[in-house]
């Protein structure tokens, strides 16, 4: 089995790192993993991206077309990527800085609002990781107990503090219900 | 040995530490500048040397008297920086000094862009500068490969007193895949030759000029020598799904991977593909490939250029199958589904659709 991901969003808003986070994840796991940021001028302030395939099999074409799970943390990502995704894709949303619905026939949407969660919570910078929590428990990206492992990879441990909040970040997207009023 | 998420561009630096690289000069460029980067903070910390110069030039120069001196050292660039650097790719040549040189492609001609691109194919395997010389050229297609043939190419320049260039383009330089660096033990022969000081030996003199055209011609018949050696032994590719492919691909590098989702999709319709991927780029696997070419109906040469390696798949083949193209160039990367779309053209002009 195949996973391909791409992650959007505004340069700044921690993109390759989500990516870079769920690469880990995959990696503990034993599996073929590629990681591909976008490398242009748009990392200096333009929509950043990054291509994350999960597999089986070896990594061919680490380039991501057609994602099975979108998520885009700004609305032009929604807009450049949404109608390349594949069939049935899961499409996250930031619903905070997206003020408009999902229209991909066929996907499942996700409008998580984790730029307001972020910054609710105290920690405004991390609403990449905040989408990554949902993203491990809507699309099973991997079990959760994978995921302070894939931290200890991806945050230095003498780095306490940005290690707690990150995993107080994944937390909130992953008890994330969708029912709350925001 | 633990797997490590690396980046292509950190995975250069770091293997190439591991050989012994304690010497490393360069100037900046997208896409490769995480090698710089990585250099300059790993090398103080372990008593080696990290020099920004002022130019790519100088960059060159200062590899070229680190060799000399007989110490492994290291250079990295993209593209518009190796035409920079190629007349001292030359001097280096000629003074027979072993150093290993990094392009990751970006698209050209001129400062181009700064997306992957291989139009740097034949700067590449045909030495670059002026004169009688060549590179031995690595392409590597996943980071572990970049791991292992950053250590070879110490290996290699060292064994045979050349330059070698690892040829990679944005997408590998940029990506991160799972590797291991683990333990290496290189491979560094005495070097009796180098400048070390002549304190109880008489002096050895490094230098590319000779007066002499008898000389010259010389030194340079020597110089193919080595060359015809490295074509007999130095040789690696990958086969991929060719034992009994009517069209077979030809790719390195990023392309390299992107057809063999192309071959897997080719599979699954019934049609017979298969993915040749050189590995040197000089020496080019040419035995192999006319091997390929007894059974094959059709080869496909996958580059992000205008087609330049398309010209050895041809020599090496002796032009007894047709030779297609599939190419993109300017930064653009290919799809895998239209490489499929050429494999399906091509099956159809053999009649096997």
């Amino acid at each position: 089995m195949t996973r391909n991901m791409l992650i959007a969003g505004f340069g700044g808003q921690g993109i390759l790192f989500a990516g870079k986070f769920i690469a880990y994840t995959a990696l503990l796991r034993g599996k073929e993993v590629s990681w591909l940021p976008s490398y242009g001028p748009e990392m200096r302030g333009g929509t950043a991206n990054c291509s994350v395939i999960i597999s089986d099999e070896p990594v061919g074409s680490p380039i991501v077309l057609c994602p099975d799970i979108l998520t885009a943390l700004n609305l032009p990502s929604l807009d450049k990527y949404e109608e390349a995704c594949a069939p049935g894709a899961e499409i996250f949303i930031n619903s905070t800085l997206i003020n408009r619905k999902g229209v991909r026939a066929g996907a499942r949407f996700h409008y998580i609002p984790a730029t307001k969660l972020a910054d609710d919570a105290g920690i405004p910078k991390l609403a990449n990781m905040v989408m990554v929590g949902a993203m491990i428990k809507r699309a099973e990206v991997c079990a959760w107990e994978d995921a302070s492992g894939a931290m200890k990879k991806t945050v230095p441990e003498r780095k306490k503090e940005l290690f707690d909040a990150n995993l107080r970040a994944l937390e909130i997207g992953y008890n994330f219900d969708g029912s709350a009023v925001l | 040995m633990e797997k490590l998420m690396l980046k292509g561009n950190e995975a250069i630096a770091e293997a190439a530490i591991t050989a012994g690289c304690l010497h490393f000069f360069g100037y900046p460029i997208t896409p490769q500048t995480e090698v710089a980067a990585y250099m300059a903070r790993k090398l103080p910390k372990i008593g080696g040397v990290y020099l920004q110069a002022e130019s790519e030039v100088a960059a060159i120069n200062m590899v070229i008297g680190a060799a000399a001196a007989g110490v492994r050292v290291m250079t990295s660039s993209s593209s518009p920086g190796i035409s920079l650097k190629s007349e001292g790719l030359s001097y280096l040549s000629g003074c027979d000094l072993p150093a290993v040189i990094v392009n990751i492609q970006r698209g050209g001609p001129g400062l181009g862009g700064i997306q992957p691109s291989q139009s740097d194919y034949f700067q590449a395997t045909r030495g670059s500068g002026h004169g009688d010389y060549h590179l031995i050229v690595l392409a590597p297609g996943t980071v572990q490969e970049i791991v292992d043939l950053t250590r070879r190419a110490f290996d290699l320049a060292d064994k045979y007193r050349v330059g070698v260039m690892l040829l990679g383009d944005g997408v590998l330089g940029q990506m991160m895949e799972p590797a291991v660096i683990g333990e290496y033990t290189p491979a560094v022969p005495a070097k009796p030759w180098a400048l070390t000081g002549a304190s109880g030996r008489p002096k050895n003199i490094v230098n590319s000029l000779y007066l002499d055209p008898e000389e010259l011609e010389r030194t340079n018949f020597e110089r193919f020598r080595k060359y015809e050696q490295i074509r007999r032994d130095e040789v690696l590719f990958e086969e991929y799904q060719t034992e009994d492919a009517d069209l077979v691909l030809v790719g390195y590098g990023a392309p390299g991977r992107i057809c063999r989702n192309a071959v897997a999709a080719a599979r699954a319709e019934g049609l017979r593909a298969g993915l040749f991927r050189p590995v040197t780029l000089y020496p080019f696997p040419s035995e192999a490939l006319k091997k390929l070419a007894e059974r094959a109906k059709r080869f496909i040469s996958v580059e992000m250029s205008m087609g330049q390696m398309v010209d050895d798949v041809r020599l090496a083949i002796e032009c007894r199958r047709p030779v297609d193209t599939c190419l993109r160039t300017g930064g653009v990367i290919h799809t895998p589904a239209e490489i499929l779309e050429k494999i399906r053209a091509c099956a159809k002009e053999e009649g096997l659709i």
